[in-house]
C-alpha cells in the first residue's frame, strides 16, 4: 500500500538503518524487571503440569497472554521455506468446527485481539482480551492453538498475500540487501534463508505440510507462557490446562547447528541512491557467557540506544553525517554478533565508514573510561522498568523472553548486582575480544561513490 | 509474520497509527466513563498563571512517569518559504542552554536509564522523557529551561541541518511510497499548508538558518502556547507544585493570533498523481478526499460528521473484517491488500483515503474498479446494523486497551489539546460514537466519496502497463 507517512518525524533512529534481520534488538533478549519495580512474578503450575509466569494486576480490566514454542523458521524443511511463517497467518482463519469467517466474527465479538508470528527460533502467539469476556476469548484461543483447520481456501489466500509481499520487495534496495547480508553472513545455515520463503517454496506447501508442522512443533516440551493482568493463579491454572494440556508432551525438533558468522568479507549492493547504507558485523557473545554484561556495557558505550554513544557523537552530533547510527548485540539461539548500522549521504560514505572503524579501533585499543563505564551501568540498570513495564503486553513479552533465555525467576533480583560487578578491565577485554576481528561490511549504494575496501586485509 | 500489518487487526491499527502518526481520536481513552476506573486515576487539568495548561493522568502500576511537553505549533504554522523549520527546530531544542551545556539534558536522562524523544506533526511539536518518578522534578526543570534559554549558534545549526537532510534522505528519498505521498498531499491540498511536508522541501531545508530558528523560537515557544501532560506514577498535587516551581517561572510569551490558515477552495476535479520508480515491482494506488476533522467539523457547523467518517472508514476498510478486505482480498481474491483510513485529530480539514494493490492475475484497474463498486454499494445501500454495532464495539473497547499504556494516554490528551480539542471532547467521545446511525454514515459517504472530486495516486514500476 501507499504509505501516508509524513506527519511525524522522530529524532531517533530511522528503522531503515536497522533493517537487517541481524539487527533484531537484543535488548529484549534479556530485559529484566528491576526489583524496585514492585512487579511480583508468580510461578504458576496448572493441575496438569503446564507452567507459566504470571504478573497479577487489576488496575485495568484486561488480560494479556503471550507464549512461544521454540523452533521457528529454522524448522522449515528444505524446499518448504516459509512454512512456519505461513502457518502463523492461519490461526485466525478457521479452527475447531468454525470456519474462517465464523471464527473471525466470534473473535471480534469477544472483544479480543489475537496474533501469531514466526521468528527464526520460535513461533509466538499472544492475545489481549477484556477480563469480562475472557471465557469466550480463551475458548477461541484454545481452538486456534489445538485445532487450527488450515482449510485450502485460506491457505491459498494467505500464501498469495505473502507471495505478493515478496514480489513487492523484489526491487527494493533494503529488501535485496537484507537478503544479501543474511546469505553472506550465515552461508549454508538456516539463518541464511528468507523466513517468509520464496514464491517457489511457498507454492510447494500443502495443508498436510502445515498440519504436520503444527503437530511436531506445538508441544509442551518447547512451550513457555507469560500472563499479565486481571487473573489469579488458580484461574490461570485452569486456563493453562484448557489451552495447552492436550498438546503432545515432546516436540519433534530438527537439530540446528551453531552458525559461524562469516566475517572478514565485503558485500556490495550497487544501487543508484542518494544515501548509502552501511552495516558491519563483528563477533558477538553468548548470552550465558560470564563476560556477557561486560560486552553489553561495552556495546552500550560504543553505539547503544541513547543520544550519548561514541558513534552517535562522532557521526551524527559532530559531523551531521547520518540521522541514525547505532550498534547492538544481535543474539539468536544459534549465533551471536555485534552489528553496527547507519545510512549516510553517498558522497561521504567512505568517510563515515572510516569514522566508524576508527571508533571501533579506539574501543578495542584504549576502551572507555571509568566514568563512561559508571554512566553506562546507571543507564543499563535503570532502563528496564521504563523499557519493559510500559504495558501489560510488554511485561508479558518480557516474561516469555526471560524464560526462553533460561534466566530464572530470581534473575530480576540478581541482575543489578551482575552489572555492578563488571570491572573496567573486563569491559576492555570484551572490546579486544569482539572488535579486533576484521568485520563483515555491507555497502548498499551507488557503486561509483562507494566506500573503499576496508583498510586492513582479509577481504575475500 | 510480515503479513500482519495487512491482516491482523491490532497490527493493522498499529500500522495506521504509525502511518498517520497522529493519535486518532477513536483511540482515545475515557477515564470518566463507567468502566470501573479507580478514583485514584482521575485526570486533573489546570492552568498556571502564565497560561501553561497542565494535564495529569495518574497510573500507579509501575514506578515510571511520562513527561511530555506539547507546543501548539507544527509544520502548518510555518512562514511561507520556511518549510521544515518546525521540525528543524525540534532538533535544535537538544542543543543546550545558558545553564545546561549541549548534551547534558540527554545525559541526565540516560544516567537514570530514562528514554527521551521528540516529534513534530503538522499541528504540534512535542518533547518527552520516560523516567522514574524521582527524576520528574529534574526533567521539568530542564524542559522549562530550554523553553526560553536555548543558545542558537551557527556552529550547532550547520551540522544539525546536515542531519536533517540525511533524515529526509532516509525517510523520503529512499522510499518511493513517501515520495508519492508528498506529491499526493501537495495535490490534495492546493491552498492549505497541509500541502507542505512536515520535514520540509529539500531546497528550503538547505536554506534554513539561525535567524529563522530564532524567530521561530521567540514566536512560538512560550508557556501560553504549550500543554504539559504528565502520566504515570505521580499525583496531581505533586505535579502542580513542581510545575509552578519550574514552568511557572517562565514569563508568558506574546499573544499569538488564532491559528487561522488558508482554506481549501471547492474542489471540482479528479486529480491524478503517478510515480514510476525502479524500486517498485508491485503497483498500488490510493484515493483521497478532503473531509472535516473533529475540530474543523465542529468549527464549520458539521459536528458529528467526524464520528461518522471514523466509523465509515472502519466499516469500509479498517482491518480484516472490513468490506474492502472481505470483498477484494477474501471473496474476489484480486487484492493483496485493500483498506481505508481516516485521521480526525487535526486542527483543520483532513482526508479520508482508500487504497489497494492487486495480486495474482488481477490488475490495478481491477482493484480500483472493485473498490469503486464497494463505495457505490455503501452509498446506495448504507451499512447494516450488525456491522455498525461491531465497529462501535471495536472503538469502545480500544478505550479500555488504551489505558494499558501511559505513554499512549499522554499522547491522546496532548494531540487532542493541541489540535483544538478539549478534555470534554475526549470525555464525550464514546457517547458521540454510540449516537452515530447507519443513516449518518451513508450521508457522509454520499457527501464526500465522489471520485470526480478526488485525488488518486499511483505507485508503479518503472516500466510496463499501469494495469
Amino acid at each position: 500500500m501507499i504509505a501516508k507517512g509524513n506527519f511525524m518525524h522522530m529524532i531517533q533512529f530511522p528503522p531503515r538503518a536497522f533493517g537487517s534481520a541481524v539487527l533484531i534488538a537484543v535488548l529484549m533478549a534479556f530485559c529484566v524487571l528491576p526489583a524496585r519495580a514492585g512487579v511480583e512474578i508468580q510461578d504458576v503450575t496448572s493441575p496438569q503440569g503446564v507452567k507459566a509466569w504470571l504478573v497479577e494486576d487489576y488496575s485495568v480490566p484486561i488480560v494479556s497472554i503471550r507464549f512461544a514454542f521454540k523452533g521457528g523458521s529454522t524448522q522449515d524443511p528444505a524446499g518448504k521455506e516459509g512454512l512456519a511463517n505461513l502457518m502463523t497467518g492461519l490461526f485466525d482463519e478457521g479452527a475447531g468446527d468454525l470456519d474462517s469467517d465464523t471464527f473471525q466474527l466470534r473473535l471480534d465479538d469477544a472483544g479480543s485481539e489475537m496474533s501469531f508470528s514466526a521468528g527464526y527460533d520460535q513461533v509466538s502467539g499472544s492475545m489481549r482480551m477484556l477480563a469480562e469476556t475472557q471465557d469466550e476469548a480463551f475458548a477461541l484461543l484454545r481452538m486456534a492453538i489445538l485445532t487450527p483447520r488450515f482449510d485450502p481456501a485460506p491457505v491459498n489466500r494467505i500464501r498469495d498475500q505473502i507471495v505478493a509481499g515478496i514480489e513487492a520487495g523484489a526491487l527494493d534496495p533494503a529488501t535485496k540487501s537484507d537478503i544479501a547480508w543474511a546469505e553472506a553472513l550465515y552461508d549454508g545455515h538456516p539463518y541464511a534463508r528468507r523466513d517468509e520463503g520464496t514464491a517457489a517454496t511457498l507454492a510447494s506447501i500443502t495443508p498436510a505440510d502445515l498440519k504436520a508442522f503444527h503437530a511436531r512443533t506445538f508441544a509442551r516440551s518447547n512451550l513457555v507462557v507469560g500472563v499479565v493482568g486481571a487473573i489469579d493463579a488458580e484461574t490461570l491454572g485452569r486456563r493453562l490446562d484448557e489451552l495447552f494440556a492436550s498438546l503432545p508432551a515432546e516436540a519433534e525438533l530438527v537439530p540446528v547447528p551453531r552458525a559461524d558468522i562469516k566475517l572478514g568479507q565485503e558485500i556490495r549492493v550497487d544501487y543508484d541512491l542518494p544515501q548509502t547504507t552501511l552495516q558491519l558485523a563483528y563477533p558477538g557473545i553468548e548470552r550465558n557467557d560470564p563476560q556477557f554484561f561486560a560486552a553489553y556495557l561495552m556495546n552500550h558505550i560504543l553505539g547503544g540506544g541513547t543520544f550519548s554513544s561514541w558513534l552517535f557523537n562522532e557521526i551524527r552530533e559532530k559531523r551531521g553525517l547520518a540521522y541514525g547510527i547505532g550498534s547492538s548485540l544481535a543474539n539468536r539461539e544459534y549465533s551471536s554478533a555485534l552489528v553496527i548500522g547507519t545510512a549516510t549521504r553517498s558522497d561521504r560514505a567512505a568517510e563515515a565508514l572510516e569514522l566508524i572503524r576508527a571508533e571501533v579501533r579506539r574501543m578495542a585499543e584504549t576502551g572507555p573510561t571509568e566514568a563512561e563505564l559508571d554512566f553506562a551501568k546507571k543507564y543499563v540498570t535503570g532502563a528496564y522498568a521504563i523499557n519493559n513495564l510500559d504495558s501489560s503486553a510488554a511485561i508479558a513479552r518480557t516474561l516469555v523472553e526471560l524464560q526462553i533465555d533460561g534466566l530464572g525467576i530470581d534473575y530480576i533480583d540478581r541482575r543489578s548486582g551482575l552489572i555492578a560487578a563488571v570491572t573496567l578491565d573486563e569491559v576492555k577485554a570484551a572490546a579486544k575480544r569482539l572488535l579486533t576481528t576484521e568485520p563483515a561490511v555491507m555497502i548498499v549504494g551507488p557503486a561509483a561513490k562507494a566506500a573503499p575496501a576496508p583498510s586492513s586485509g582479509a577481504i575475500q | 509474520m510480515r503479513l500482519a500489518l495487512d491482516k491482523d487487526l491490532p497490527g493493522w491499527r498499529k500500522a495506521i497509527l504509525a502511518l498517520a502518526a497522529s493519535a486518532m481520536l477513536w483511540w482515545t481513552a475515557v477515564p470518566a466513563s463507567a468502566e470501573s476506573v479507580p478514583a485514584a486515576q482521575a485526570i486533573a487539568d489546570f492552568k498556571l498563571d502564565n497560561g501553561l495548561e497542565v494535564v495529569v493522568i495518574p497510573d500507579r502500576r509501575a514506578p515510571v512517569v511520562t513527561h511530555m511537553l506539547w507546543y501548539k505549533v507544527g509544520g502548518a504554522d510555518e512562514a511561507p518559504g520556511k518549510s521544515g523549520i518546525a521540525h528543524f527546530f525540534e532538533h535544535l531544542m537538544f542543543k543546550g542552554t545558558k545553564t545546561t551545556p549541549q548534551g547534558e539534558f540527554s545525559l541526565k536522562v540516560a544516567e537514570i536509564g530514562g528514554s527521551e524523544n521528540a516529534f513534530t506533526s503538522n499541528d504540534y511539536t512535542a518533547y518527552y522523557q520516560q523516567v522514574s518518578p524521582d527524576a520528574l522534578a529534574t526533567m521539568m526543570a530542564l524542559e522549562a529551561d530550554r523553553m526560553r534559554n536555548l543558545i542558537l549558534t551557527d556552529e550547532v545549526i550547520g551540522p544539525e541541518r546536515d542531519v536533517i537532510l540525511e533524515e529526509r534522505g532516509s525517510r523520503v528519498e529512499n522510499d518511493p511510497g513517501s515520495l508519492l505521498s508528498e506529491e499526493i498531499d501537495a495535490t490534495l491540498y492546493q491552498n492549505h499548508p497541509y500541502r507542505i511536508p512536515v520535514i520540509g522541501w529539500l531546497h528550503e531545508i538547505e536554506q534554513l538558518n539561525r535567524l529563522d530558528a530564532t524567530a521561530f523560537y521567540d514566536r512560538f515557544y512560550a508557556p501560553n502556547n504549550a500543554v504539559l501532560v504528565v502520566a504515570g506514577d505521580v499525583d496531581a498535587a505533586t505535579v502542580r507544585t513542581l510545575a509552578e516551581a519550574t514552568y511557572g517561572q517562565v514569563p508568558r510569551g506574546p499573544v499569538l493570533p488564532p491559528r487561522v490558515r488558508p482554506r481549501e477552495p471547492e474542489q471540482n476535479t479528479a486529480r491524478t498523481v503517478t510515480l514510476r520508480d525502479a524500486r517498485v515491482s508491485q503497483p498500488s494506488y490510493q484515493r483521497s478526499w478532503v473531509v472535516p476533522s473533529y475540530t474543523s467539523g465542529t468549527r464549520e457547523g458539521l459536528a458529528g460528521e467526524s464520528e461518522a467518517l471514523d466509523l465509515l472508514s472502519e466499516i469500509l476498510g479498517g482491518g480484516l473484517r472490513s468490506r474492502l478486505h472481505q470483498e477484494l482480498v477474501v471473496k474476489q481474491g484480486i487484492a493483496s491488500s485493500a483498506g481505508a483510513y481516516y485521521q480526525g485529530t487535526t486542527l483543520d480539514d483532513t482526508d479520508i483515503t482508500v487504497y489497494g494493490s492487486p495480486r495474482g492475475s488481477a490488475t490495478l484497474k481491477d482493484v480500483e474498479t472493485a473498490v469503486d463498486a464497494e463505495i457505490a454499494r455503501l452509498i446506495a445501500e448504507g451499512v447494516t446494523d450488525a456491522e455498525l454495532g461491531r465497529a462501535k464495539n471495536r472503538f469502545l473497547r480500544s478505550l479500555i486497551f488504551a489505558r494499558d499504556s501511559q505513554a499512549g494516554m499522554a499522547r491522546i490528551y496532548g494531540s487532542t489539546l493541541t489540535t483544538g480539542g478539549t478534555i470534554g471532547d475526549i470525555d464525550a467521545w464514546p457517547e458521540r460514537i454510540r449516537a452515530v446511525t447507519a443513516a449518518d454514515i451513508q450521508a457522509v459517504a454520499k457527501k464526500y466519496l465522489d471520485a470526480s472530486r478526488s485525488v488518486t495516486g499511483y505507485l508503479l514500476p518503472a516500466e510496463g502497463d499501469a494495469g
